[in-house]
C-alpha cells in the first residue's frame, strides 16, 4: 500500500500543489488500492483507470498553466452513483438505469471537477437510495472494511466503505433520512449532512426531493468541510437552493472548540433498542464535550418519536411520484418490446422486472399514501408531524446551541441479519431522521469502539438551519480530544484488509 | 334501443336547460419554457428544443421562469381575478409516455388566481362570466398516434412523442358553471372563448391561436330537466379546436344529452371528443375509471409569494382592454354593432387603428383591411396581422389614392406587390410604373382610337343611348392598363361623342 493513500485530503492536497506528488501519482497509488482491495470489500460500482489518470493529467496541466486551483485539487474521491456523470454510467443501484450515460453533469459533479478533485469512480449504493444497509443495491452488497461480514451502512455503503479502506481519502453521498450519516457512523468515518437547501440536488438522481440532501465522507472533520465547501452553495438550477454564503465550515473545523457552548442530549435518543457499547460510547463521549468547557444539558424533543413513521409516509410519498419517470420510454432499461405489446404494457413490465423489492415496497406506500381518501390521514398526518418536529428543534435551539446523540442504535450488523425485515432496518435512521425532516445541519464523527463487538459508534452533532458551521467545530473539538486519548484516528485501530497480488 | 341518438334543439331547449362550464388551456408565449431555458418557438424540428429538465432526465429539477408567472398574473388582474399572497404548485401523477416525468407540475387546491369574471355579449345581451380559478401548469408533450383508426393511442401501431412542446407554460382557466344562458348557450360558449382569446391577446402574452394549440378549450356541458333543482350530470368534451366548434360542440352536446335523458337513459361522466367532420362528440374514457391523480405539494419548487406591490406594477401595465377599447373604437370610428363585430372577429382593429395613426381616415382604413386584405388573407390562409403588409404602408397607399395618384384599383395592384415582397408602396409604384393617367393629351388619343375601334357602340352613344359608354371606358381602362383615371375619361367620351 503506497503511503499516499493513508495521507488526509488536505495533506494530498498541499503535496500536490507544493509539487512533491502530483495527481496523477495520487490518482495511480489510489487506483492500485482499489484494484488491492476491491475485490473484498466491493465499494465501487464504475472504476475506469484510464478516466482517472485522464482527469488527473488534467489537474496538473490546469497547475502547469498557472490556474488558481482550490485546495483539493487533484484529491481522489469516490463518487455516490445518484449524482449524474457525464463520463461515467449513472444507474443509482438500479437495474432499471444499468448502462445509462447522462448527457448532463450533476451541479455537484461539476464543481468537483472544477475544483480539481479526480473523480475515482462511482461508488455502491442501496437502489435509489432506499435502505441502511447497501444490500438493497441491485448489483451487489459492499462489505465493511471493519468487518467484511458486515453492512457497511446505507446507503450511501459504497462511499463510507470506499474511504474506510483507503480506496479514496474523500466521497459524496446523499441523506434522506440518515444516508450519510449511518454510514458513516458504521464505518468509523466523518460524514455530514448539510443544511437541507445548502448543497445542490440538480443532477441527483431524486429519492425524496423534500429531504435529499447531498454532502462529505472523509476520515476526518477538516477533510468534509474541505469537500463541504467545495460544492455546497446556491445553484439556480436548483429552486430549493438557498442563496446565501455557505457557513464558514472550514474555518469551524480549524477552529474546533466548545468552551461555553451549550450543548443538549436529546432524551427520546436512549434506553432499549440502543445497543450498550454504542450508549457507554456516547456517555463518554458527552462527557468528554462537558470536561472540554461546553454546558450539557439534557432536552426533551417530544415529537422525535414520531419522526420515523412521518418519514415512512412522506419519502415514500415523494419517490412514489418521482420515481415514474422511469417507464422505459426515453432512457434506461426496457422489457418485453416486442413489437406487440402497448406503452403501456411495457412501462409495467420494465418497472416489475427493474426495480428491486424495497423499491417497490416504497412505491406502493406512497401511492396508497397519497390516494384519494387517505391523503389526509397519511401525508398530511405526517406534515403536520414534520412541522411538530421542526418546532422541537426550534424550541431546544432557544436552549442549546446543538444536540447530540448516538448517531444510529447499533454497530454495523451482519449482511442479511435485516434483509427481511423491513421495520428493523428502518430503524438504523431512528436518530438521523429528525434532521432531515426539519432540514437541519448534521453531522456524524467516530467516538469509539463498542466494547461488544469491537465496531465503531457515531456521535450524531445536529444544529440548526445553516448552522453548519456549528457541527463541524463541535465535532472538530471531539475528534481532537479522542485522537489525543487514542493516539490517533479510530480508523488505525482497524484491521488491516488482506491486499490481492498484483 | 332505437332511441334517436339527437332531439332538435328547440325541442331539447323545451325540455331541459343547460348548464356550461368551459376550460381553456393557453399557452404562453415566453421565450423560454416553463421551467427550464429550452426554447418555445412553433414548429421547430421534433425534439430539438429540449433539455434533461423537460425531458424530464434522471436528476433534473424545475425552476419556475419569472416571465411566465408574470403572464399569468396578467391574465388573472384583466379577469378581475384575486391574485392569491401564497401557494405552491402541485404534482399531478399519472403515466403517459407524452408526460415525460409520468406527472405534471401543475396547481391543484391552491391557484394563483381566484375569483374572477368576464363579460360577454350575445346578440346585445350582457353576460357575467364567473371565472372560478386561472392557474398555472406545464404542457406536456405531443403524440402522433399511427396506424390503427381512432388517431389515439389504443389500436396504434406505433406513437411518436415530440417533447419541444413539453414545459410550455400553460394557463389553465377556468370557469364556474353557466346557467340561464338558454337557447344561447353555444353563442355564449363561443362568445366567452372569442373574448377571452382577445383579452389574452391583448395583454401580448400568448398569440391565442386555436388552430395550433396554443388555445385549447374542453367544453363541460350538462342537462337538467325544467323545473329540477339539480343539476345534471356533465360531460367533458376535448379537442375542440376552434371558436366555431365550440358552439357547435356545445350545441351537439344539448342534443346528444336531450335525447339520451328523454328516452329515460343517464348521462356517464366522462371526456368527449369532438370531431370538426361531423360536428358531433364521441365518447373518450370515462371518468368512472379514471385515474386518481394523487395530487402532491411540488417537493422541488419553493411557494409562489407574489408581493402586492409587484402585483399592482403589473396591474398599472395592462393595457387598455378590449371591451373598453371596443367601446371607444365604435365611438371613434362611428361602426354600427355589426360593423364593430367583424372588426373584432377579423381581428383588425389594432391593424386599423395604427393604419388611422399613420394617417389614413378610419373608413378607408377599415376598408382596406376589411376587404381588400382580409380577401387576400384567406387566400393565403394567414391571419390578417400576419399579411407582409404594415398598417403603415396601407396609410402611405391611401395617401397616394387621396393625393390622385392612384386610383383603387391601381392601389389594390400596389396592395399585390408589397404582399409579393416587391417593395415598399413607392418602390412597388415606381417598378411597376403605376401612375394615373392624367395626361390629358394621352388619354385623349386612347379615346379616340376605342372611339374609332367600337363604332358601333359609340353611335349607340351619338343617339342617347349615355349607358352603353360604360363600355367605351372600360376599352380605355384596358387600352391604359388601368391606369386612366376611370371619371375624366368617361367625362372626355361623352364630350366627343356629343352626349354630355
Amino acid at each position: 500500500m503506497s503511503e499516499l493513500v493513508k495521507k488526509t485530503a488536505a495533506e494530498l492536497g498541499s503535496l500536490i500543489a507544493s509539487g512533491e506528488t502530483s495527481a496523477a501519482e495520487v490518482a495511480r497509488a489510489h487506483l492500485d488500492r482499489v484494484a488491492a482491495v476491491d475485490g473484498d470489500v466491493r465499494a465501487f460500482l464504475h472504476v475506469d483507470g484510464e478516466t482517472v489518470l485522464a482527469q488527473a493529467r488534467k489537474v496538473d496541466e490546469r497547475r502547469a498553466a498557472g490556474e488558481e486551483l482550490g485546495p483539493l485539487a487533484g484529491v481522489p474521491i469516490a463518487h455516490k452513483d445518484v449524482f449524474t456523470t457525464t463520463d461515467m454510467p449513472t444507474t443509482a443501484g438500479s437495474r432499471i438505469l444499468e448502462g445509462w450515460r447522462p448527457p448532463y453533469d450533476a451541479t455537484i459533479t461539476a464543481r468537483l471537477r472544477k475544483a480539481g478533485l479526480v473523480i475515482l469512480g462511482k461508488t455502491n449504493m442501496d437502489e435509489f437510495a432506499m435502505g441502511s444497509s447497501t444490500e438493497n443495491s441491485a448489483y451487489h452488497p459492499t462489505h465493511n472494511p471493519w468487518d467484511l461480514s458486515r453492512i457497511p451502512g446505507g446507503s450511501s455503503g459504497g462511499s463510507s466503505a470506499a474511504v474506510a479502506a483507503y480506496e479514496a481519502p474523500l466521497a459524496t453521498g446523499t441523506d434522506t433520512g440518515g444516508s450519510i450519516r449511518q454510514p458513516a457512523a458504521v464505518t468509523g468515518i466523518v460524514g455530514a449532512k448539510p443544511t437541507y437547501g445548502g448543497s445542490t440536488r440538480y443532477g441527483i438522481i431524486a429519492f425524496a426531493s423534500s429531504l435529499d440532501t447531498p454532502g462529505p465522507f472523509a476520515r476526518n472533520v477538516l477533510d468534509a468541510a474541505l469537500l463541504h465547501e467545495a460544492f455546497s452553495g446556491h445553484d439556480p438550477m436548483d429552486s430549493t437552493s438557498i442563496d446565501k454564503p455557505v457557513p464558514p465550515v472550514v474555518e469551524a473545523a480549524r477552529r474546533a472548540d466548545v468552551a461555553g457552548l451549550r450543548v443538549g442530549v436529546v432524551k427520546e435518543f436512549a434506553g432499549d433498542g440502543y445497543q450498550p457499547g454504542v450508549t457507554a460510547r456516547f456517555n463518554e463521549a458527552v462527557e468528554l464535550l462537558e470536561s472540554l468547557g461546553a454546558k450539557v444539558v439534557e432536552v426533551s424533543c417530544p415529537n422525535f418519536s414520531y419522526a420515523l413513521p412521518a418519514y415512512y409516509l412522506i419519502a415514500p410519498s415523494e419517490c412514489s411520484s418521482n420515481l415514474a419517470r422511469f417507464d422505459a420510454m426515453r432512457f434506461g432499461l426496457r422489457v418485453g418490446d416486442d413489437g406487440g405489446r402497448s406503452a403501456e404494457e411495457v412501462m409495467a413490465l420494465t418497472r416489475a422486472e427493474g426495480f428491486g423489492p424495497e423499491v417497490k415496497r416504497r412505491i406502493m406506500l406512497g401511492t396508497y399514501a397519497l390516494s384519494s381518501g387517505y391523503y389526509d390521514a397519511y401525508y398530511g398526518k405526517a406534515q403536520q408531524v414534520r412541522t411538530l418536529i421542526a418546532r422541537d428543534f426550534d424550541a431546544a435551539f432557544g436552549q442549546v446551541d446543538v444536540l447530540v446523540s448516538p448517531t444510529t442504535p447499533t454497530t454495523a450488523f451482519p449482511i442479511g441479519e435485516r434483509a427481511d425485515d423491513p421495520m428493523a432496518m428502518y430503524l438504523a435512521d431512528l436518530c438521523t431522521i429528525p434532521a432531515n425532516l426539519a432540514g437541519n445541519a448534521a453531522i456524524s464523527v467516530p467516538c469509539g469502539l463498542a466494547d461488544e463487538d469491537g465496531l465503531p459508534v457515531g456521535l450524531q452533532i445536529m444544529a440548526p438551519v445553516l448552522g453548519d458551521d456549528r457541527v463541524y467545530r463541535v465535532g472538530a473539538a471531539v475528534e481532537r480530544a479522542l485522537e489525543d486519548r487514542w493516539g490517533g484516528p479510530l480508523l488505525g485501530k482497524a484491521p488491516e484488509l488482506a491486499e490481492a497480488a498484483k | 334501443m332505437s332511441t334517436p341518438t339527437v332531439m332538435k334543439f328547440d325541442e331539447a331547449l323545451a325540455k331541459f336547460e343547460p348548464v356550461l362550464g368551459i376550460e381553456t388551456h393557453i399557452e404562453l408565449g415566453t421565450a423560454s419554457k416553463m421551467f427550464c431555458g429550452c426554447a418555445t418557438g412553433f414548429g421547430a424540428e421534433p425534439n430539438t428544443q429540449v433539455c434533461p429538465v423537460c425531458l424530464g432526465l434522471p436528476g433534473s429539477l424545475p425552476v419556475t421562469n419569472h416571465a411566465a408567472i408574470e403572464g399569468i398574473i396578467k391574465i388573472g388582474l384583466a379577469l378581475n381575478c384575486e391574485i392569491v399572497e401564497w401557494c405552491r404548485f402541485a404534482r399531478k401523477n399519472y403515466f403517459y409516455p407524452d408526460m415525460p416525468k409520468n406527472y405534471q407540475i401543475s396547481q391543484y387546491d391552491e391557484p394563483l388566481c381566484v375569483d374572477g369574471h368576464l363579460e360577454v355579449e350575445v346578440e346585445g345581451e350582457t353576460y357575467r362570466i364567473e371565472i372560478e380559478r386561472v392557474h398555472m401548469e406545464e404542457d406536456t408533450g405531443k403524440s402522433l398516434h399511427v396506424g390503427g383508426a381512432t388517431g389515439r393511442i389504443q389500436g396504434a401501431l406505433h406513437s411518436l412523442v415530440d417533447y419541444n412542446r413539453a414545459g410550455i407554460p400553460l394557463v389553465e382557466i377556468v370557469t364556474k358553471p353557466i346557467t340561464a344562458t338558454e337557447d344561447k348557450a353555444p353563442l355564449v360558449a363561443r362568445a366567452y372563448a372569442t373574448e377571452l382569446r382577445e383579452l389574452v391577446r391583448s395583454l401580448g402574452v400568448s398569440d391565442v391561436r386555436m388552430e395550433q394549440g396554443s388555445m385549447r378549450c374542453d367544453v363541460n356541458v350538462s342537462l337538467m330537466p325544467r323545473g329540477a333543482s339539480e343539476w345534471g350530470t356533465r360531460t367533458e368534451t376535448k379537442n375542440v379546436n376552434s371558436l366555431r366548434s365550440v358552439e357547435r360542440a356545445v350545441r351537439s352536446e344539448i342534443e346528444r344529452q336531450a335525447a339520451v335523458l328523454d328516452a329515460g337513459g343517464t348521462i356517464v361522466q366522462e371526456t368527449r371528443h369532438f370531431h370538426e367532420d361531423s360536428g358531433t362528440t364521441t365518447s373518450g374514457r370515462s371518468k368512472e375509471e379514471a385515474q386518481d391523480y394523487r395530487y402532491f405539494p411540488e417537493p422541488d419548487l419553493v411557494p409562489m409569494a407574489p408581493s402586492r406591490a409587484w402585483v399592482e406594477e403589473l396591474r398599472a401595465t395592462l393595457p387598455e382592454l378590449p371591451a373598453a377599447r371596443r367601446r371607444r373604437v365604435q365611438g371613434e370610428w362611428g361602426l354600427s354593432d355589426l360593423e364593430l363585430r367583424d372588426v373584432v372577429n377579423a381581428g383588425a382593429v389594432d391593424l386599423i387603428e395604427d393604419t388611422v395613426k399613420a394617417g389614413a381616415d378610419a373608413a378607408t382604413a377599415r376598408k382596406w383591411w376589411m376587404n381588400e386584405l382580409s380577401r387576400r388573407a384567406t387566400e393565403q390562409g394567414v391571419e390578417l396581422a400576419e399579411l407582409a403588409i404594415t398598417p403603415a404602408q396601407v396609410a402611405r397607399i391611401q395617401a397616394m389614392v387621396d393625393a390622385g395618384e392612384l386610383n383603387d384599383k391601381l392601389a389594390r395592384q400596389v396592395f399585390e406587390g408589397v404582399l409579393a415582397g416587391e417593395g415598399a408602396p413607392d418602390e412597388v409604384v415606381a417598378a411597376r410604373g403605376l401612375k394615373v393617367v392624367s395626361d390629358e393629351g394621352a388619354l385623349s388619343a386612347i379615346i379616340d382610337q376605342v372611339i374609332a375601334d367600337n363604332a358601333a357602340v359609340a353611335d349607340k352613344v351619338r343617339s342617347g343611348k349615355v349607358a352603353a359608354a360604360g363600355a367605351l371606358v372600360g376599352a380605355v381602362m384596358k387600352a391604359s392598363r388601368g391606369q386612366a383615371d376611370a371619371g375624366r375619361a368617361r367625362e372626355l367620351i361623352l364630350e366627343k361623342l356629343g352626349a354630355s
